[in-house]
């Protein structure tokens, strides 16, 4: 705990992260997607717990706004502090407005920026340390130029980062991923208009092969990256995989984070060398990167419950995905546990959920049209997973309640195929959704999984 | 740089594959030798342009060139409505075969809501005749024209033929006639510009963007047709007249509703229509190209047992099956609530979630537009 390490790579690292935040809200942005998911839609998907949290008319703009804002302070080292709390706050309010848009990505850069919160990543290369140089005759510790950090602070994000890695990678240990090559069996042929590779997708060995590595490449690639000997070889496949996910998979800014984050990996003098050439392009003061203070907290008592909160965060990061143990039944058939486990482009999943209204006393009933209250990728993520379909139906209930309709009960008839099975009834047809409520208890409404998959 | 890493991946397992050959080839084992398959979908648009959509524009464009030719032969003698009907009839059936594509040209013109949105508003009609000025163009006029216009200008405008012909020899007979004349010739322009864009440019544009994006030909025509099969052919001409959405029977919405007893006709032009479709028939005989199944077939797609180009034809034939056992829908609706008939379109719905599951997913064809990141 006491041990330090120069603060050059936290610093590169805030540095590439606030940048990369900003083009992302600005992709985001660009593309429509903040009217088009965010502020069109009248009904939303929330987590539970979170239903308080709503997207926020045109006033989502600025909640976007605020987001971008705080990525460039971040990028900048510019109260640090304060623009860390508050991309978090906006970026994680954000995420939370509608489940439909949950990334297990997302997820990552909300837990990340919440450990950079306590991170003293803005006190080298940053305007907060430009500043503090015009202070004269100070005496505090926590204003001095420092060079040094403890060696935790960026353990603590290769830890986040190798947790990632390793749980995706043992989510493939399956039998459908493994045995079956699936889902890349269905995902690779249609990618066959790619260039260089389009003819080699539609070959079973080359799934196989996708998947086999794939699985070993998040299984190892953390402590290949530990290791210095593998280093350089480990980054190589670092770029290489996620590039190739990028150009196969629709998966955004993704790839480039992982890439970026996994520079962390490297040695100080790597570190030091890019933020001396910004360094040069800025005209920043050289003198300022060769302190050799180390960074010291401003108080003692917060920097140890500081240290108690991130022991807590990783002890719930390493015990959350294995939660779905609790439950029976298949989980990807039931998802029940799935969410922020890093079960990444794991199945080819989809569903088809029809909804019938019914009056309880006279048996009176009809269909609804999803399309009325639903956007397409609402639909489509409502389909397949349960807690959206049982929010939906209450939304509907409460909907044709006020309406005037009399005692509404809601009934789904759902098909959903996993994996490259048949489709086969998923919500029990003969429950009244209307009446279930929700909880983490298992959903005993889902049908059961006729098929079995092997594996964690 | 994509480039570069993608040269280097090819590299990669080039090697792997060397290094695996050896043993593969010695194995004869494990299942049939698939031949080398392309799984570039070129081939399934050509078949999908050159055989099935085009040449249904074309048949299509006929029949209405034959309606108009006797609707002017009706607007200069008004003494019998069984030529211009029969045209009506034939236009009218095999529009039930091109209503599906409604992608490209069709799409920018909105071909399908120009021609064949009903109920017909009779309101609508009306006052357009009796006021003389009307721009067919709007959208507020796409329940006075089409198809559905028509069914009501010659079969519904009196209570007996004598009737009918008496108000088009009567005082008003002339704006009526005129009417007449104007939403032929409406529905003459529309599959003219459609087929001429078919016809010019577009086929190849279509054909030859076969890629596998969300924009790509086969992943909006398959939206589409799926589209069709959900919204036009299963609720429009079965679902909602049978009150599956609102819970009461609704007669009057029916499909020719004033010609009477065509409207399960219709419908089951339009099932096999989709089922050709699937299957890569030709629009003028029975060859069979490239297509969804073929395609289904090519990726192997075996699932509980039976390949799932097989369930679907199944599927469809027991939809097609059971609607012929049922009697005219006019009749099958007097009941309440209909029965037999909500028994039937069950069938015709299982169609839905085989191809939005499981063909789509089998395809890996996005079911929206939404470009939205995945994980």
């Amino acid at each position: 705990m006491n041990s330090h390490t120069e603060a050059a790579p936290l610093a590169v690292f805030r540095m590439f992260f606030g940048i990369l935040m900003f083009v992302s809200i600005i992709r985001f942005w660009s593309y429509g997607w903040i009217d088009k998911f965010y502020i069109q839609p009248d009904f939303h998907f929330t987590f539970y717990g979170f239903s308080w949290v709503r997207p926020l008319g045109v006033w989502t703009y600025l909640l976007f706004v605020i987001c971008a804002v705080s990525a460039v302070m971040i990028a900048l080292g510019w109260k640090y502090r304060i623009a860390m709390i508050s991309f978090f706050l906006s970026f994680t309010y954000i995420e939370l407005m509608d489940k439909t848009m949950y990334l297990n990505h997302y997820y990552f850069i909300s837990i990340l920026s919440f450990l950079l919160i306590f991170l003293p990543a803005g006190h080298y290369f940053s305007l907060d340390t430009l500043s503090r140089k015009h202070i004269k005759n100070n005496s505090h510790t926590n204003t001095a130029i420092i060079g040094y950090v403890p060696r935790w602070t960026i353990d603590s994000i290769k830890l986040l980062l190798g947790i990632v890695y390793v749980y995706a990678g043992l989510a493939k240990l399956n039998s459908d991923w493994l045995v079956k090559a699936m889902p890349l069996k269905i995902w690779l042929p249609s990618k066959f208009d790619i260039p260089f590779i389009g003819d080699l997708v539609s070959q079973e060995w080359v799934q196989y092969a996708f998947s086999w590595i794939g699985a070993g490449y998040d299984l190892f690639i953390p402590f290949l990256l530990l290791w210095k000997p593998t280093r350089t070889f480990a980054f190589a496949a670092v770029v290489i995989f996620h590039i190739l996910t990028r150009v196969l998979f629709p998966i955004g800014m993704f790839p480039y984070i992982m890439i970026v984050s996994a520079l962390i990996f490297f040695d100080a003098g790597f570190h030091k060398k890019v933020v001396y050439a910004f360094a040069k392009a800025v005209k920043y003061p050289k003198v300022l990167l060769e302190a050799t203070a180390v960074w010291q907290p401003t108080s003692v008592k917060r920097y140890k419950m500081a240290l108690v909160v991130i022991t807590i965060f990783f002890c719930i990061q390493l015990l959350l995905p294995w939660r779905y143990a609790l439950y029976p039944g298949e989980l990807f058939w039931t998802e029940e546990g799935y969410r922020f486990s890093w079960r990444v482009m794991l199945m080819e999943k989809s569903g088809y959920a029809q909804f019938k209204i019914k009056d309880g006393v006279t048996g009176k009933r009809f269909y609804v049209n999803n399309a009325d209250f639903l956007t397409p990728l609402q639909e489509k993520q409502m389909s397949f997973q349960p807690d959206f379909i049982l929010e939906y139906a209450h939304y509907l209930r409460d909907h044709f309640t006020a309406q005037g309709h009399q005692n509404v009960e809601v009934y789904v008839e759902s098909y959903v195929a996993l994996n490259g099975r048949l489709s086969t009834t998923y919500i029990d047809p003969d429950v009244n959704l209307a009446r279930i409520e929700e909880s983490f208890t298992h959903k005993n409404w889902i049908k059961p999984f006729t098929d079995e998959i092997k594996g964690l | 740089m994509r480039k570069i890493f993608g040269i280097l991946v090819l590299v990669v397992f080039a090697l792997f594959a060397y290094a695996c050959s050896s043993d593969d080839s010695s194995d004869g084992g494990s299942g049939p030798t698939i031949p080398p398959m392309s799984l570039d979908r070129i081939g399934i648009l050509e078949n999908w342009a050159d055989n099935i959509i085009v040449p249904g524009y074309v048949d299509f464009q006929s029949k209405v060139n034959t309606l108009q030719t006797e609707t002017t032969a009706f607007a200069t003698n008004s003494n019998d409505l069984t030529a211009i009907r029969a045209a009506w009839l034939d236009a009218y059936t095999t529009w039930q075969r091109v209503s599906m594509f409604e992608t490209g040209p069709a799409e920018t013109v909105g071909l399908r809501l120009n021609v064949n949105i009903f109920p017909a508003s009779v309101t609508t009609i009306e006052d357009n005749i009796a006021s003389g000025s009307y721009d067919l163009g709007l959208s507020s006029n796409r329940a006075a024209k089409g198809f559905p216009t028509l069914d009501y200008l010659l079969f519904g405008i009196g209570v007996d033929d004598t009737a009918i012909l008496a108000i088009y020899n009567g005082t008003e007979g002339d704006a009526y006639k005129q009417y007449l004349q104007d939403i032929v010739a409406d529905m003459q322009t529309l599959i003219t510009t459609v087929l001429n864009e078919w016809q010019g440019g577009f086929r190849d544009s279509f054909v030859s963007n076969s890629g596998s994006s969300s924009t790509a030909s086969v992943d909006r025509l398959v939206n589409d047709y799926i589209f069709y099969y959900e919204r036009h052919l299963r609720a429009g001409k079965m679902g909602i007249p049978g009150g599956v959405f609102s819970g009461s029977v609704e007669p009057n919405t029916i499909e020719a509703l004033y010609a009477g007893n065509l409207s399960k006709q219709l419908f089951l032009v339009g099932l096999d229509a989709v089922q050709d479709f699937f299957n890569g028939r030709a629009y003028n005989g029975n060859a069979q190209g490239e297509s969804l199944s073929s395609y289904l077939d090519d990726l192997n797609v075996i699932k509980d047992g039976a390949d799932l180009s097989t369930i679907i034809n199944n599927q469809f034939t027991t939809a097609r099956q059971s609607v012929q056992g049922l009697g005219n829908f006019e009749q099958e609706l007097q009941n309440n609530p209909p029965t037999t008939f909500l028994n039937a379109y069950d069938e015709v719905q299982r169609i839905v979630p085989l191809v939005k599951v499981d063909m789509v997913s089998a395809l890996s064809i996005s079911i929206d537009f939404s470009d939205a990141d995945g994980d």
